[in-house]
């Protein structure tokens, strides 16, 4: 009954129409005024295969209409007991295994593992390798974020956008090819620093990228901050308060866009952050509009970072001097037996981890990216644990889309970011 | 972090509070953690986070490790962190195996920590730990009707054989 008389009433205005179509604002009416609503909700599933959710991410629905009333995610359509599969491979062999875990910030999660295990056998690493992991974390915070601008954008029917994103993030892959050799899923970090140094070029490849990318982000800005459909989409759509937020463990740009300025970055700096200098951008209100902007902000931030870290970028080493756990190099194993020894104990057998378990968070894309790892004192990790933001954010979904509109819930989850690779793992 | 003596203050105050909850204490790689008797999680997770001065508010990570064949077999593990002061505390709650093919049983913290529900989700899943009071324990990543608690050390690695067309004819009935 109540879908003929919304069709009615839509026949009616489209009679009326000598307006523009959009040029007055959509009046939110309840339509199921006086309707008994019990009889009226419907439960669907949205996913698990669906363009908007970002992945093979399952919402089962219960729908009053077009008002979102019950939200529950399911999760694990790409569960593939990565956690379980490190226990049975060898330290350098697990840090291939964690990067597919979050497959947009695959330098974050590879960091948080050798940050793990440089902490259990007491490590410390060289300054330039400090440096150069910032650069390329901070790169691939940007390039994460684009990925998120462009696929966001697409959900809120702005193809356009998805094309610029992409087209900045080819860079940054262009530049982690250079210097890794892979585009994505580099395996560039190596517990005691990286596996090799920058190569000739990538400076001046890089300074180009700082220069140009400013501008770019203009641009994006210039069409998205005035553009009266996606800020009618976003703007006060999502919100949940920062009490809830931190109740919930929710962190990154999702609860610093509510207005806590949380950042592991700022508060616990490892690697070489404490040597820059770089602000943290907050929102105010915490809806999809103050997230997109956080975002945006961040990426101006990281661009500051990766240049003040190419700036100061040390001499010396790109890996710790430590025969015990690091490769020797490549041109001694043709002279040394030592280095030739060491090599074959290290690619045969990996390097004991002296018993103890200790966890390890850093600040990903997405918010807190934490590793937990056991070590029994064999070659093998005892236990691998990834604390994922995507995992725990996804939490948050329910409260921010109950008594909103499906096409809300699609700019929600959009908003969330959420990598189902990282949740699933 | 608090420092090896402010672990020591800890424990000590809550063992006065709560007599034997804190077994052990133990400080590693810069980190401070309390090993907790598992009957006793809530009383010590709510001592931490409402105690002035302590204000572990924020639970950032809960996870399981399995140490067999050490003794007591489990540990579920909270990472506590105080953002005013930036200090993480790790919990561990030394769960026993029951045996006889019973579930370990340990209580939810999700009325103190809205964000354990799924965390608490995952660890039942993985290791089959049951929490009691926990408004939803269903697995999450695994399939509703699998069998068997898949991180535990004694799970095999590559139990499951994966069907190809030419294996199909090894194992009738696959497709029911």
């Amino acid at each position: 009954m109540s879908a003929s008389e919304s069709a009615v009433g839509s026949g009616q205005s489209a009679d009326q129409g000598s307006d523009l179509i959009g040029a007055a604002p959509v009046e939110r009416t309840d339509a199921l005024e006086g309707a008994d609503r019990e009889e009226e909700l419907f439960t669907v599933n949205m996913g698990p295969h669906h363009p908007a959710t970002h992945g093979v991410l399952r919402l089962v629905v219960t729908l009053e209409g077009e008002v979102v009333k019950e939200l529950r995610p399911i999760v694990g359509y790409v569960h593939t007991g990565i956690e379980k599969s490190c226990e049975d491979n060898s330290y350098w062999k697990v840090i291939p295994f964690v990067e597919r875990m979050d497959y947009l910030s695959y330098f974050f999660n590879m960091e948080a593992f050798c940050g793990v295990v440089e902490r259990l056998i007491d490590l410390e690493i060289p300054d330039r390798a400090k440096y150069l992991r910032v650069i390329h974390l901070e790169l691939n915070r940007i390039h994460s974020h684009l990925v998120w601008m462009a696929t966001t954008c697409i959900d809120l029917g702005a193809i356009s956008m998805f094309w610029y994103g992409f087209r900045e993030r080819d860079k940054v892959l262009d530049l982690f090819e250079m210097s890794a050799g892979q585009r994505m899923h580099t395996r560039y970090f190596q517990v005691g620093g990286v596996f090799e140094d920058i190569p000739r070029g990538f400076e001046a490849k890089l300074r180009s990228f700082l220069a140009e990318m400013p501008s770019r982000l203009d641009q994006y800005e210039a069409i998205l901050d005035r553009n009266e459909i996606f800020l009618r989409r976003t703007k006060n759509v999502g919100i949940v308060s920062r009490e809830r937020m931190l109740e919930l463990g929710i962190t990154g740009p999702l609860l610093r866009a509510a207005g806590e300025p949380w950042d592991l970055r700022r508060v616990s700096p490892s690697l070489a952050y404490g040597d820059f200098d770089f602000n943290i951008p907050i929102g105010t209100v915490g809806d999809g509009y103050d997230r997109y902007r956080v975002r945006m902000q961040e990426i101006r931030e990281s661009l500051r970072i990766v240049e003040q870290a190419l700036d100061g970028l040390p001499e010396g080493p790109h890996i710790a001097d430590e025969r015990k756990f690091v490769l020797p190099p490549r041109d001694e194993l043709a002279t040394s037996m030592e280095a030739l020894i060491h090599h074959f104990k290290l690619v045969t057998e990996g390097y004991r981890v002296p018993p103890g378990e200790a966890y390890y968070a850093i600040e990903s894309p997405r918010g807190e990216l934490g590793c937990f790892v056991v070590a029994d004192g064999s070659a093998k990790p005892a236990r691998v644990h990834i604390r994922d933001p995507s995992f725990v954010n996804l939490q948050s979904l329910r409260e921010m889309s109950l008594d909103g509109y499906v096409a809300d819930l699609i700019q929600n989850v959009a908003m969330l970011d959420p990598i189902l690779g990282g949740i699933d793992r | 972090m608090p420092d090896a003596p402010g672990l020591e203050l800890i424990a000590q105050e809550l063992n006065e509070g709560f007599e034997g909850a804190v077994t052990s204490t133990y400080f590693e790689h810069g980190q401070g953690a309390l090993v907790i008797d598992p009957e006793r999680v809530l009383d010590v997770l709510g001592w931490l986070r409402d105690t002035p001065g302590q204000e572990y508010r924020f639970l950032s990570s809960l996870h399981c490790a399995d140490y067999m064949p050490g003794e007591p077999r489990f540990g579920v593990h909270y990472e506590l962190l105080c953002m005013q002061r930036v200090e993480r505390l790790g919990v561990k709650a030394a769960v026993p195996d029951p045996g006889d093919g019973e579930l370990p049983q340990v209580d939810s913290c999700t009325n103190l920590f809205p964000t354990a529900e799924f965390h608490e989700r995952e660890v039942y899943d993985f290791f089959g730990i049951v929490f009691r009071g926990h408004p939803d324990l269903r697995r999450i990543l695994m399939p509703e009707d699998y069998e068997g608690w898949p991180l535990r050390r004694d799970f095999p690695i590559g139990g499951e054989p994966v069907l190809f067309t030419h294996n199909e004819v090894e194992t009738p009935g696959w497709w029911e």
